[in-house]
């Protein structure tokens, strides 16, 4: 059975094009706007979506994140909602990729077997659960083989030869590389020491690798996407959202910015 | 339930993945992960080393002053049915309380690392205040997340951490409380890898902490057994302690865990009541689940979102609890109940009255429970209670209880 990831990557190999991940919160700030945003994600250039999982407690997001899981908790948020937002998505869109990225806790107690069975059948390709390390694998191997969700992975800049060789063996679609010592949304990546670890991931790995943290221009996405296969901006998209509540623009508003600082990121640039 | 524990030895546990039975574990961020396997590579070499164990021995003795003594509290013993109640008086310990056990532990284990900058979360000030103290000894740069709230009710504690250089970093994301200083700590633990150590203050966290943090804090049972056996020749009927994130307890509890013949009990904050929504009685109302990179009982939702503890002692303000007594419960090794704000307040008067000793709000939550417990004690019943901590940090909060203006 093909995975819309597979698929993805391969047609922007073809194109000769890299891929720009965009990550949002699920039901941030409302489940209304959170579905119109997701739903637009693609025609403002998205190639790959992320939705977040809100959490409590996200120890590996920097503030942005936070209040972003903070205002979507506020809005009774709920797995079974982000399901819904991801179902309606793929009436109309069956090639862009979605990947669920969250924190244990809440797929835990939604119950595992039900959580990926129900994915599946919404149409999600991956799954990112930022505290589950390989060391726990077991935990949901059997139902993300059943279901033909893939299982994707952060590496960091911390992490040894060894254990990136034993992370890219049980990935699939893509290595997701950390690009700064920290949290998300805080510190500027460093060009050439992100090129220096992507390069020796990619000679341990044959794993499309993805460069995500600090990301929000231009400048550094023509130069990561280099040697990369493509970046993941998140806390850049988030903080658009934010600032729009905090003026209280109407939904319209809310899309045309995002369109527009995709569109600059992008430049129309093949990128 | 006895033949089952008999087949278990406590002591073999938590196994490689960091496991006590299904609890505890280590659910982090890839960008934690080398971290914690560099602490748990140098603890087990540190355990093992001479040179460690005789500085930790040295700093336990001539800084902290143990052994602390065991107190036989002569008229509360009295007072519940002539039996024997034993104080083991940790609150007597340079800091006033338990804390710094772990913290001098930590820290030299720290300082075998070459780290030159210690973080450390708090929620009543304690742990933070001992951090700050064994930093200042060391010469360690020292930052301590507090939460904005508790950061206003721990005045003198925040005012003392300062006295001693520590850096107060007042913690305003999520909800402000313990567990977000615990995010705001581990999260500047992962953005200053090279010469920082995270000081985690109770046997939480992902492994190695749990394990780490009890055996360090296991000195006051190590003494305690020690101690009883010279005073009354034989073992404890009873060990009591109050239970927040744990560490007291476990290190009470501990090395009597493969002595079948002594009943254990924690207690934990009842708040204003286990059946309000106002506690911070995780295992008698929580379920397990994952936070701060371990496996068990929490607070939440139906929805697995962190819900907030409460309760009259800071102290014992966690919504989780460290995945040994999760364990522990599931064995049926210990057992647990509760106590609330004003029973523990209670417990506070008395156990000032009887003793001539003012406790901490959180060693008052176990008092408070054995004058529940009383109609179980006899003449012949011998029973421990750790003393974990004194009140000079509570009286603030007391005195407003009380009515009164300070």
């Amino acid at each position: 059975m093909e995975n819309r990831i597979d698929r993805k990557f391969f047609d922007l190999k073809k194109k000769n094009k890299k891929a720009l991940a965009c990550f949002v919160t699920s039901c941030d700030p409302s489940l209304e706007l959170s579905e119109k945003i997701i739903n637009s994600l693609p025609n403002y250039g998205a190639d790959i979506i992320e939705v977040g999982i809100p959490f409590s407690d996200p120890m590996a997001d920097g503030p942005t994140i936070q209040r972003s899981s903070l205002r979507a908790i506020n809005s009774k948020s709920s797995i079974s909602k982000t399901f819904k937002i991801i179902k309606n998505f793929r009436k109309k869109d069956k090639i862009t990729p979605i990947i669920l990225m969250g924190y244990f806790n809440p797929i835990f107690q939604f119950g595992l077997n039900k959580f990926f069975s129900q994915g599946k059948s919404v149409g999600i390709d991956g799954i990112i659960i930022v505290d589950l390390p390989p060391e726990e694998d077991n935990l949901i191997k059997e139902q993300t083989q059943d279901n033909n969700i893939y299982n994707i992975r952060l590496i960091a800049p911390t992490t040894s030869k060894e254990r990136i060789k034993r992370i890219s063996d049980s990935s699939k679609g893509f290595l997701y590389y950390v690009s700064v010592m920290g949290i998300t949304g805080t510190k500027k990546p460093s060009i050439n020491s992100v090129k220096k670890s992507v390069i020796s991931i990619k000679k341990l790995s044959s794993l499309p690798v993805l460069v995500g943290f600090g990301i929000d221009s231009y400048e550094q996405i023509k130069k990561l996407n280099n040697f990369s296969d493509g970046c993941v901006v998140g806390s850049a998209i988030i903080k658009i959202i934010e600032n729009a509540v905090q003026k209280k623009l109407n939904h319209q508003r809310i899309l045309d910015n995002i369109k527009n600082f995709l569109k600059k990121l992008k430049k129309n640039d093949n990128l | 339930m006895k033949s089952k524990n008999r087949k278990i030895n406590f002591h073999k546990f938590p196994d490689k993945f960091g496991r006590f039975g299904k609890f505890g574990g280590r659910f982090v961020a890839e960008t934690l992960m080398p971290l914690l396997l560099e602490v748990e590579r140098e603890y087990e070499k540190a355990k093992k080393s001479k040179t460690f164990i005789n500085q930790l021995n040295y700093y336990f003795k001539n800084y902290i002053g143990r052994p602390s003594p065991l107190y036989f509290a002569e008229r509360l013993s009295k007072k519940l049915n002539n039996s024997k109640i034993y104080f083991k008086r940790d609150e007597l310990n340079h800091t006033g309380a338990h804390k710094i056990n772990n913290c001098i532990g930590q820290i030299l284990l720290a300082k075998r690392m070459g780290k030159k900058r210690i973080v450390a979360e708090t929620g009543a000030g304690q742990h933070g205040l001992a951090t700050a103290t064994v930093c200042a000894l060391f010469n360690l740069k020292c930052i301590v997340y507090m939460g904005a709230t508790d950061i206003e009710r721990q005045a003198p504690n925040v005012f003392k951490m300062k006295l001693l250089g520590a850096e107060i970093k007042p913690v305003t994301s999520g909800t402000a409380t313990l567990k977000d200083a615990m995010n705001e700590a581990l999260r500047d633990w992962v953005s200053n890898v090279t010469d920082t150590f995270y000081v985690i203050g109770t046997v939480a966290g992902p492994h190695p902490y749990p394990m780490m943090v009890r055996d360090f804090q296991s000195v006051i049972g190590k003494e305690t057994k020690q101690q009883i056996i010279k005073a009354e020749s034989r073992l404890p009927d009873l060990l009591l302690a109050c239970i927040g994130g744990g560490s007291n307890a476990l290190g009470l509890f501990y090395p009597f865990l493969n002595e079948t013949s002594v009943k254990i009990i924690g207690v934990e904050a009842a708040g204003k009541g286990i059946n309000t929504n106002k506690h911070a009685a995780s295992l008698s109302k929580g379920k397990p689940g994952f936070l701060h990179g371990n496996y068990t009982y929490l607070l939440q939702d139906n929805d697995g979102q962190i819900i907030d503890a409460h309760s009259i002692s800071a102290g014992l303000d966690y919504p989780g609890i460290g995945p040994e007594h999760s364990w522990l419960k599931e064995t049926g090794r210990v057992q647990y109940f509760s106590s609330k704000d004003n029973e523990a307040l209670n417990a506070f008067k008395l156990c000032c009255n009887l003793e001539g000793i003012i406790p901490a709000l959180e060693p008052a939550h176990a008092l408070a429970f054995l004058l529940k417990y009383k109609k179980n004690l006899t003449k012949n019943t011998i029973v421990v209670m750790n003393m974990c901590g004194r009140g000079d940090k509570d009286i603030f909060a007391i005195s407003k209880n009380l009515g009164v203006d300070l």
